[in-house]
């Protein structure tokens, strides 16, 4: 289809021999003439000439000076456009092979004279693996493209760009634009190294901000070694930075990592950034946005549709409208054929697009200009300028119509067939009469793949056609349905349109051919117009875009309940008949018989009202729990990857709970930061952070950490022996490092460190995962070695043997209601473990570590009276204020008190009780979860689910491609949980 | 300081010598139970009530009016304001035959192979197990011993929760045959670079039809003949020796599972599981298929589904008429079988009356395992397995037994975890009060 004219070349290579011939120099200008034509996609002139010599344009508007030796192509009624960029691509690079795992985990990187980290490769360069592929290339000229930026798509950062020119005439001497055209980077490892860090999302963000310091250290000429990677890395830092993150998500994660280090990344998008625009936006990183638009579910099995969720189902209704959305809030970005199956798709899911309502004028700025700018290439392509490349479109009409042609694509002046220019568009209704039958034959579909439909009377005839080389051939089956015979027709269209040829009759004998177009050009009109009309109405985005997400973010409301049972956690205890006043967003007043006439007041009788319930070990809401590629990774932080839309926070808030600290797993002795969240279901990720957060890190011990259950470990500790001395070793090394700091001598910044040093500072918290007596004394003893306290022990499950050297080390416990026999270090667990620390005066917290069990940790509470005989009171401290007090915010939550945050739970009954339902969960006064509302939402969802559910059968009906249902499935995150790992056994 | 040193020693001597409780004799004495509320396990209770226990019977069960007790021929035990409940069953269980989930050598509850009907769960069966005993302080004291793994498990036992021997704590033999009914969604297989998301499963058809196939086959087999064991094991189902406890949680599932039994005329079906059960209620119930349903405490299978789902989902069927028992399968799920009141418990904070919950963890779990002619409620001529609680035995602050029996046996309610708890206590005590008294 795609054809290229190869006499058309006009360089030569100047210096290279020529032994086929004699040299040919061909100096001749071409212009295009009379066309309309797209300078920019703002600057538009009709009557046009674009000229252009060697591949470049030589000059461009309506009154240009046309040369002697000048190759003229008259385009009349045509447009002309610059070809587009797609600055997101791995054109001619073969998909890197994936490295078999290997039964021993590797540690340390495969290379020397680099990184330590294989996944950090900025010396790579595209280049080296670029082969040019003519038929890659043919299918993105087909599609509209002239350059594409290409590079390796592999590793965290992957190296530099080349800028290439679909050229498929002579060599890669003419399609490199640029060798140099970017920088490429990913959250994601590379598949040609089985080095084992980082294993998470929150690692390779950390990894990113390392390096960046290592790079401006190693600038300063501090490194004793040599580094190639750094070296590439400070070389190419003015380049344009390109990051895949491939979701909104990450556009923010990875957004914050480059602003902390100074860069403004380009973000290839994800496609779901209407999710939280507002978010997106205030990144103010421009972005790439590919648009590969879900099919609609196959639907018609409804024992599989239920297993659909509402965001996979409203994902298909919504996301066409992105680009829209994206244009709407002012956000820069280009377009990409990215995540498509073929560049082929690429015409019918812009289309999508602009029938979901983006402009013309931006989707041929995100091809183009904008694409050209964000590369820093404006003054080489994605405009017709007098001086760029002769990379541009000859269609026939409006480029985004869908019945527009694409004739012609010239890439650097070389011209790229398409659909000749010389085939009219034939496309429409035609009659004609044969032997005294009358016929109607309608043309349709592409012009180079035309389908007819040709009737007489009311009978449909069988018929096949070609329209090559402007003839077209006609087979037509007669009305004969016994003896099937044939009319053949051979015709070719006047400047009307109208078919002048002949048919071979069945007889054999030959009839003149006329036909009459019939210009139907209103009736095309209105129904292309009918067409382009959205009929799919477009749901709302709530907050989370999931079930049971808000439309509208709820706000703080003072609210005064009256009546209640009050359980303070305060020496007042537990109050009956008390009121309780709620205002901006904090406890007002408690007492009894109070009135506010601004208030909305709450009947509690026979209620209870309590503080929040505050989970001390959570794995919810986050999308990684565990970097496990080191032994150490204090350097991570789990507030990088909180998930916002994780639907345990609502069902969290549906069993009372109102904050949590996000731990790090157990995959390691020193593992990575916590993020200490408050439940805002709705609220962004970052907004869920407590404000001046108390600092925390994971550290953990016992089976978990030296691997006890891979079957050949090689990782340094495996043993509790070995535990002890990482301890001792990154202690003393962040003891040195405190030191060099303060002396004030050149240091190498070390992310990792620095969080350990905190802990030495007394300026960050340790959390430790514990079972065994062991070592819990053990560290314990390291910690007053290096002069400072553990903060919480957490599982703790042998605290109980050892509560009276806690209490005189003074460290928190924060342990399991009652869990054990799961691994052999718990075969000691008891029940009464909570009741014997807590008699022996230490703040005693009971977690979860269990998206479950969170939701009733009440209940878990609870178990502290039959386990133990602990009060009732002190029982719910342990869920409540306890875990404030081990967290440090006990300040501002735990306990009922006035001016505290109004973080507080309406329950049915009793709030140890087994048959206690929270009713109302109320986050700084603002309702979070209620259960009336809970009702409410449940009958929306199945409202909504059934609306999608007749909007896809309607797509199906309507013949659109529907794709086979996938089940979602909760990952539930626990303790040893690793990113991207499918099966595994939970070991808490 | 001598002293002490003694008893310490003395301590740890009894704790290793002690390492599992000693099964009870048999009872000699009657023992009568006055004043109790009696939680009877079919919906009713009797206030203010006397139990009379001869022979490892319940001999007499009713309102203690005028109770005229010879202390001399009887123990009896003045439960005034305390309440008793007929042993918790808890069916589907792997109790002992895991003692540490991480320790392989400890973990014998799948075989290998797909079809393994011939397998018996009974005698790996650990019956001193500290798991186990750790059941009875909660009043969990019978559970049906169910292998996993494969299309066909094997199959189950029903056995007692104080015995010196598998033998010994035997109930019910060799009762019911576990079929994992196929999936309706599998994965791909991501080691080998396949989409790892759950998608329809396009070998169902096949994999229905096999095991269907295997039941003809089964059903063919000459039940004298000794050459094939599985086959021989599978045969039960057709004539009502065994039940047939079929594992299945989606909805079409559970609709072609009841197909198939029909189809098969096999009598005895259980659903187990069945996480979509609600949805199939009007066909559970003209089938008149029991369900022992998953874990109270579970999260929801989808996230659109309702928060408390798993919480109500007893309601909605026995609101239906069906015979509902409560399991604790999952992860953890033999530590976990301890809570079993308090998911029966949870169901009532979810609509069940307290009752209604109870029935689901004695009556009819007993009429599901076959085993209600001698256990499950508190009626006369029944087993005098039972507990006596301080007070509500579904709510964790009041279940706290004083007393438990199996049949008849005054079981030790000490276990491993209590010994660990006591000594430590001690400990404190004791070096508190060294420092309080220089």
């Amino acid at each position: 289809m795609l054809s290229l004219l190869c006499s058309l070349s006009f360089y030569a290579q100047d210096y290279f021999p020529t032994n086929n011939g004699v040299a040919k120099n061909n100096t001749n200008y071409t212009a295009i003439t009379n066309a309309k034509i797209f300078i920019t996609p703002t600057n538009v002139i009709k009557k046009g000439t674009l000229l252009f010599k060697d591949g470049k344009i030589v000059n461009v508007g309506t009154s240009v000076r046309i040369p002697k030796s000048t190759y003229i192509i008259d385009a009349s009624g045509k447009h002309v456009y610059p070809s587009f960029i797609d600055m997101y691509s791995s054109f001619g690079i073969e998909k890197p092979i994936r490295k078999p795992r290997q039964q021993t985990q590797q540690y340390d990187a495969s290379r020397t004279g680099f990184y330590w980290n294989d996944h950090i490769m900025p010396e790579n360069n595209a280049l080296t693996k670029f082969k040019y592929n003519s038929k890659q290339a043919k299918a993105l000229i087909k599609a509209g493209f002239g350059v594409v930026n290409t590079h390796i798509q592999n590793g965290i950062i992957r190296g530099r760009g080349a800028l290439i020119a679909l050229n498929n005439n002579g060599g890669n001497e003419r399609r490199i634009i640029s060798d140099n055209s970017g920088l490429y980077l990913s959250l994601n490892r590379s598949v040609t190294t089985n080095q084992s860090y980082p294993t998470s999302i929150m690692g390779s963000m950390a990894l990113l901000r390392q390096v960046y310091l290592d790079a401006n250290w190693y600038s300063k000429g501090l490194s004793k070694t040599k580094d190639l990677s750094l070296e590439a890395l400070n070389k190419h830092k003015n380049l344009v930075q390109i990051m895949e993150a491939g979701s909104r998500a990450n556009i923010i994660r990875t957004d914050k990592v480059g602003d902390q280090s100074g860069i403004q990344y380009t973000i290839l998008g994800g496609g779901d950034e209407y999710e939280r625009i507002k978010d997106v936006k205030a990144t103010n990183a421009p972005l790439i946005i590919p648009i590969n638009f879900p099919d609609a579910y196959d639907v018609e099995d409804s024992f599989l549709t239920s297993a659909l969720t509402l965001h996979q189902m409203r994902a298909w209704n919504q996301k066409p409208t992105n680009p829209k959305v994206l244009a709407d809030h002012g956000i820069t970005f280009a377009l990409t054929t990215h995540g498509l199956k073929s560049p082929g798709k690429f015409k019918a899911n812009l289309a999508i697009a602009l029938k979901y309502g983006l402009s013309k004028a931006k989707a041929l700025e995100a091809l183009t200009t904008i694409p050209a700018q964000l590369l820093k290439k404006s003054n080489t392509i994605g405009s017709l300028k007098k001086g760029l490349l002769a990379n541009f479109l000859i269609t026939s009409g409006d480029i985004f119509d869908e019945k527009t042609i694409i004739y012609e694509n010239w890439v650097q002046g070389e011209q790229n067939i398409i659909e000749s220019m010389n085939n009219i568009d034939i496309r429409g209704d035609h009659t004609f009469s044969l032997d005294n039958q009358k016929y109607t034959l309608t043309l349709k579909g592409e012009l180079s793949k035309l389908k007819s439909e040709i009737k007489s009377g009311k009978d449909i005839l069988g018929s096949k056609v070609t329209y090559k080389d402007h003839w077209l051939n006609i087979t037509l089956k007669t009305k004969d349905t016994i003896n099937k015979a044939f009319i053949r027709i051979v015709a070719q269209p006047d400047a009307n349109k109208n078919l002048k040829g002949k048919a071979i009759m069945p007889n054999g004998l030959d009839m003149p051919f006329i036909s009459n177009y019939k210009k139907k050009d209103d009736v095309v009109k209105s129904k292309d117009a009918k067409d382009k009309k959205l009929t799919n109405k477009i749901l709302p985005v709530t907050y989370p875009n999931n079930a049971y997400g808000f439309n509208k973010l709820p706000k703080a409301e003072t609210l005064l309940f009256k009546n209640a049972t009050v359980w303070t956690n305060e020496k007042e205890g537990v109050l009956e008949k008390t009121d309780i006043l709620i205002k901006n967003g904090i406890i007002a007043n408690i007492g009894k018989n109070l009135s506010y006439s601004k208030a909305k007041t709450i009947d509690a009788t026979g209620k209870h009202i309590t503080a929040g319930i505050i989970d001390e070990h959570s794995h919810i809401a986050t999308a990684s729990v565990n970097e496990a590629g080191q032994n150490s990774t204090a350097e991570v932080t789990i507030e990088d990857v909180i998930d916002e839309t994780d639907v345990n926070i609502y069902r969290n808030l549906a069993g009372g709970v109102t904050s949590i600290q996000i731990l790090h797993g157990s995959a390691n002795p020193i593992g990575g930061r916590s993020a200490i969240i408050k439940l805002k279901w709705g609220e962004s990720a970052n907004n869920l952070i407590y404000k001046n957060s108390p600092k925390f890190i994971k550290f953990a011990l016992g089976e978990n950490v030296k691997q006890s259950r891979y079957s050949n470990g090689v990782r340094f500790p495996q043993t509790r022996m070995g535990v002890e001395q990482v301890f001792v070793d990154y202690f003393s090394r962040a003891k040195a490092y405190n030191a060099l700091k303060k002396s004030k001598k050149p240091y190498r910044k070390d992310l990792e460190l620095e969080a350990i040093a905190e802990i030495i500072n007394k300026k960050r918290f340790i959390s430790c995962h514990s079972y065994i007596q062991s070592e819990i004394n053990m560290l314990m003893k390291v910690a007053e070695q290096f002069n400072f306290n553990v903060n919480t022990f957490t599982h703790i499950l042998e605290g109980y043997k050892v509560a009276d050297k806690m209490k005189a080390h003074g460290v928190g416990a924060s342990t399991f209601s009652d869990w054990w026999a799961y691994k052999y270090e718990v075969n000691d667990a008891i029940p009464y473990n909570a009741a014997i620390m807590h008699e022996q005066g230490l703040i005693v917290a009971i977690n979860s570590d269990d998206a479950e069990m969170s939701r009733r940790l009440n209940q878990e509470a609870a178990k502290s009276v039959k386990y133990g005989n602990v009060s009732e009171e002190d029982a719910l401290k342990f869920v409540t204020l306890n875990p404030a007090k081990l967290l440090h915010i006990d300040q501002k939550v735990g306990s009922l008190k006035v001016g505290k945050d109004a973080d507080i739970v309406l329950w049915t009954d009793h709030p140890l009780s087994i048959y206690a339902k929270a009713e109302k969960t109320i986050i700084e006064g603002v309702t979070y979860f209620d259960l009336e509302k809970d009702k409410k939402i449940r009958a929306q969802i199945k409202k909504e689910k059934i609306q999608l559910v007749n909007m896809m059968l309607l797509a199906k009906n309507k013949g659109l491609k529907t794709q086979p249902i996938k089940k979602k499935e909760k990952k539930y995150l626990h303790c040893n949980s690793i990113d991207n790992e499918q099966h595994k056994q939970h070991q808490h | 300081m001598k002293k002490l040193k003694f008893t310490s020693i003395l301590m740890l001597c009894c704790s290793i010598l002690l390492a599992q409780q000693t099964p009870a004799p048999k009872q000699i004495k009657d023992i009568a139970i006055v004043g109790a509320t009696a939680h009877i396990g079919n919906g009713n209770i009797i206030e203010n009530s006397i139990i009379i226990i001869k022979n490892g019977k319940i001999d007499t069960i009713g309102k203690s009016e005028r109770p005229k007790l010879n202390d001399q021929d009887i123990n009896v035990i003045n439960a005034k304001g305390k309440h008793v409940y007929p042993g918790f069953i808890v069916p589907n269980s792997t109790l002992g035959l895991i003692e540490i989930d991480a320790v392989k050598a400890s973990v014998d509850n799948a075989e290998i192979g797909a079809l393994n009907p011939n397998i018996r769960s009974l005698i790996a069966y650990n019956a001193e197990s500290k798991i186990v005993e750790s059941m009875r302080p909660n009043g969990v004291l019978i559970g049906q011993i169910t292998p996993r793994g494969g299309r066909i498990s094997g199959t189950s036992s029903v056995v007692q929760f104080d015995a010196w021997n598998w033998e010994d704590a035997a109930v019910r033999i060799d009762e019911g045959l576990h079929v994992n009914w196929p999936k309706s969604f599998s994965r791909g297989r991501w080691w080998l670079g396949e989409d790892p998301a759950l998608k329809p499963n396009k070998d169902y058809d096949k994999q229905v039809t096999e095991l269907n196939n295997y039941f003809l086959q089964s059903h063919a087999y000459d039940k004298n003949a000794n050459n094939h064991l599985p086959f021989k094991a599978t045969k039960g189902v057709f004539n009502d020796s065994k039940k047939l406890y079929m594992h299945v949680d989606y909805e079409k599932g559970i609709l072609d599972a009841i197909a198939f039994a029909k189809k098969n005329n096999i009598k005895n079906m259980v659903i187990v599981g069945g996480r979509e059960a609600y949805k199939a209620t009007s066909t559970l119930k003209i089938n008149n298929i029991p369900v022992i349903l998953q874990r109270v405490h579970s999260t929801p299978n989808s996230d659109d589904d309702d928060y408390d789902i798993s919480y109500k989902h007893a309601k909605l069927l026995v609101d239906q008429d069906i015979l509902v028992a409560l399991e604790t399968s999952g992860d953890m799920e033999r530590m976990n079988t301890r809570n079993l009141p308090f998911h029966a418990g949870t169901t009532v904070a979810h609509g069940l009356s307290k009752e209604q919950a109870l029935q689901l963890i004695t009556l009819n779990a007993a009429i599901i395992l076959g085993i209600d002619a001698e256990y499950g409620s508190l009626t006369q001529g029944k087993s005098a397995t039972l507990f006596i609680s301080e007070g509500d035995a579904l709510d964790m602050r009041t279940n706290i037994l004083t007393h438990a029996f199996i049949d008849g046996r005054a079981v030790n309610l000490e276990t491993h975890q209590t010994k660990l708890w006591k000594r430590y206590s001690k400990k404190y005590k004791e070096q508190n009060k060294l420092v309080s008294k220089p």
